[in-house]
């Protein structure tokens, strides 16, 4: 290295530091820990086991369960709820009239800006057996039920989509707002009705968007933890615990810091997979 | 472009550093003379009976040892996480206090790990140690031999029961069952002749966590022939009678609905729906419960309650088939501990000295609702009279039980708790929710285990 970028490196050395420090030392030591026996209690040494702690999660019927129930949460709160519902939102408030749109975005952003801990009080409000919802269903003469015992993954999922759908439609507002005029009335003066200019132009339009949308999304799903903590704490049995509950269960309750940091790092595996494919969409359709 | 996930792994070291930074401020060992205590205080903000308490010892060191000085260093979390945060300032030197309040449930986790100084030599000295009753100087006594802890009390368990409904139901209102059997007829009975009040709470589940594990399954498990640890052979026991019989008692409960729906039951909130809700509206009949509920209803608690000692009777809990001494209770409770790492040990063992004069002792037991463990507090009509209730569940301190609480047990629970899921939802049988826990067993304690 020559002097010119020597000096030209100084100025970032600082943000450079503090990163390797903050970030990407902690991760380093999470990466360490995952391949020892590190007990929080209960043990006066601990020693380097090798993968032994990926065994075991790959035998845990629970590790199992929580992997599958994570994938349904993602799937269904990010992927279909936040992402589709988002745009749908987006779209719709670009016809409607003012009032409508800033009480619609107020309201949907409210859901956003409470804090994690906040909104799964709410929702554990709204499903629990002597909550809102079976209050409207009994008004509705419909049978009401305790929602969180008999479809517990499926709760926090709306309550997922609930607070976090804000954010797809941000994104989607701006990028629906990118698209030039004259291409939609063009499409319109030939004759193009709604979904058809939805699916040929619009959509491909703003497939970038749609790209990095649903990778934020799907990141920040996977890692919820408050929301379910809140509503279910991953119950009844182990119906709503996914993965970064199971880990917290296994590394701070059970206190098996090893196996728990294991669990993690399978987790961050789990949000690498994703990112990649999105990643492939994004550059072979654009 | 994984950067979100990421952020799960920093938030689980956040804790751990958080945790730390926020004690390194004042880190122990800067100072001599002063004793740096933490104690776990309360979640809710409205209860603050333990800061009143230390505010008040602090003042009563200071002023007895001139130039000394008391740092308070609460730790505001639920139970779970206060460990948590415990065990990670006990970790380093640099962010030790002087003085921890533990609970009995992971004292001997933390002595194995090394987190904690034998008291023994201090003990020897403390003519006031002798006071204390036995079982309760076990609490904190480790494998080894040595102890570690001074309790401040400990907590009995029994059955409290609604008079209202009882009468109503035509039963006794000094109600008093010599068996299981007893248990369960009275419970049927409310069900049948009071339909909408729920007969009988035993807590149960994951959800409502160590309360299922402790007040439901070892209240009965403790009133058969077996245990759930073997001292003479220190392994864990598999495959007993006593392990199927008590969880036929909770499949009975939730089968015959005479407990709370399960999707109640099973509610994480359980414990407060209980003290909070069915208890002081009228609408449970019997709730297997521990010493400390009238502490939610002292006056100033938020939610008030004086009339409780004439609404609730107290029963024993029998044993299973009325067999000597005819009645169980379990204990746990808090101790005071010195960490290994502390920097100032004498001056911690000498706070907890003054903070266990018999009239300090006894201001603490009357203000939690705490039940003691010091026969010359037990035997001032002043400290029974203080509470309704108060001398029932001291006199169960004789026949009551400490839980093999070795490192293993926090697991061993667990898988109670699970066991007794199973059978509350009737997704398994008895025998297979026994068999589900005794592989269980096996993993959590590295096969220390007898068959039955």
């Amino acid at each position: 290295m020559n002097r010119r970028s020597l000096v030209r490196a100084l100025p970032v050395t600082p943000a450079l530091v503090l990163l390797l420090l903050f970030l990407a030392g902690p991760i380093a030591y999470c990466a360490y820990i995952a391949f020892t026996d590190l007990q929080l209690t209960g043990q006066a040494e601990s020693s380097f086991v090798g993968f032994e702690n990926f065994r075991t999660a790959f035998q845990d019927e629970q590790f199992l369960n929580a992997v599958w129930l994570t994938l349904v949460f993602t799937v269904v709160s990010s992927l279909i709820g936040q992402n589709t519902l988002g745009l749908a939102l987006a779209a719709l408030m670009q016809r409607a009239s003012k009032p409508v749109r800033t009480l619609t975005g107020g309201i949907v952003i409210t859901a956003w800006v409470l804090p994690e801990v906040v909104a799964g009080f709410l929702l554990y409000a709204f499903f629990r057996k002597e909550g809102t919802l079976n209050a409207l269903l009994d008004l509705l003469h419909l049978p009401s039920q305790n929602w969180l015992f008999t479809l517990p993954i499926l709760a926090v999922s709306f309550a997922n989509v609930w607070r976090g759908t804000a954010f797809s439609m941000l994104v989607y507002t701006a990028a629906l707002g990118e698209i030039p005029k004259e291409i939609t009335e063009a499409a319109e003066v030939d004759g193009a009705g709604g979904w058809r200019r939805m699916w040929h132009i619009t959509l491909p339009m703003i497939r970038r968007s749609i790209g990095t949308n649903l990778m934020l999304n799907t990141l920040q799903t996977l890692s919820v933890f408050g929301l379910i903590w809140v509503m279910t704490r991953g119950g009844p049995g182990d119906k709503s615990q996914t993965l970064p509950l199971f880990m917290y269960e296994q590394a701070f309750q059970n206190s098996m810091i090893g196996y728990g940091t294991a669990v993690a790092l399978l987790l961050l595996l789990v949000g690498s997979v994703f990112s990649v494919v999105y990643m492939r969409l994004l550059r072979t359709e654009v | 472009m994984p950067v979100r996930p990421t952020a799960v792994l920093p938030s689980l070291l956040a804790t751990a550093l958080a945790a730390s930074a926020l004690t390194a401020c004042g880190g122990s060992g800067s100072d001599p003379d002063t004793v740096k205590v933490s104690f776990k205080q309360s979640t809710d903000n409205s209860i603050h009976v333990m800061d009143d308490y230390l505010a008040d010892i602090k003042k009563q060191f200071e002023k007895a040892n001139p130039g000394k000085k008391v740092e308070l260093v609460p730790i505001k979390a639920p139970d779970s996480e206060y460990y948590t945060k415990l065990q990670q300032m006990l970790r380093s030197a640099k962010t030790a206090p002087d003085l921890v309040y533990e609970d009995t449930f992971l004292i001997n986790s933390d002595i194995t790990s090394g987190y904690l100084k034998p008291l023994d030599a201090y003990l020897a000295k403390w003519p006031d140690w002798n006071r204390f009753i036995d079982t309760a100087k076990a609490a904190a006594k480790a494998e080894d031999g040595k102890t570690y802890g001074v309790p401040d009390g400990t907590d009995t368990r029994g059955l409290w029961y609604d008079k209202g409904i009882f009468a109503k139901a035509g039963l006794p209102s000094d109600w008093q069952p010599k068996t299981w059997d007893e248990v369960l007829d009275a419970a049927r009975t409310i069900k049948r002749r009071v339909p909408d009040v729920t007969p009988l709470n035993v807590y149960t589940g994951k959800p409502a966590g160590e309360a299922a594990a402790m007040q439901g399954f070892e209240m009965l498990l403790y009133g058969t022939e077996d245990r759930l640890y073997d001292d003479s052979a220190k392994k864990w026991i598999a495959g007993s009678q006593g392990f199927e019989d008590s969880l036929s008692f909770v499949e009975t409960v939730y089968r015959e609905k005479l407990g709370p729906d399960v999707s109640t039951a099973l509610d994480p909130n359980i414990q407060t729906i209980v003290r909070g809700d069915l208890l002081p509206k009228g609408k449970l009949g019997i709730d297997l419960d521990g010493s400390w509920l009238p502490q939610d209803w002292l006056p100033g608690s938020g939610h008030e309650w004086p009339e409780w000692s004439s609404k609730l009777g107290l029963a024993y809990m029998p044993t299973q088939h009325g067999q000597s001494p005819g009645k169980v209770s379990m204990s746990g409770g808090w101790t005071w501990a010195v960490p290994a790492k502390a920097a100032n040990p004498d001056l911690a063992f000498d706070f907890i000295r003054t903070m266990q004069t018999k009239a300090n002792a006894q201001k603490w037991y009357v203000a939690n609702s705490g039940i003691s463990v010091r026969e010359d507090v037990a035997a001032d009509p002043a400290y029974a009279k203080a509470q309704p209730g108060i001398k029932f569940f001291t006199d169960l301190v004789a026949s009551t039980h400490y839980r093999p609480a070795y490192p293993a047990y926090p697991k061993v629970s667990t898988a109670i708790q699970e066991a007794m899921e199973g059978v509350t939802t009737g997704d398994t049988s008895v025998e297979e929710a026994a068999r589900n826990y005794d592989d269980s067993l096996k993993e959590a304690t590295n096969d220390q285990v007898i068959e039955k």
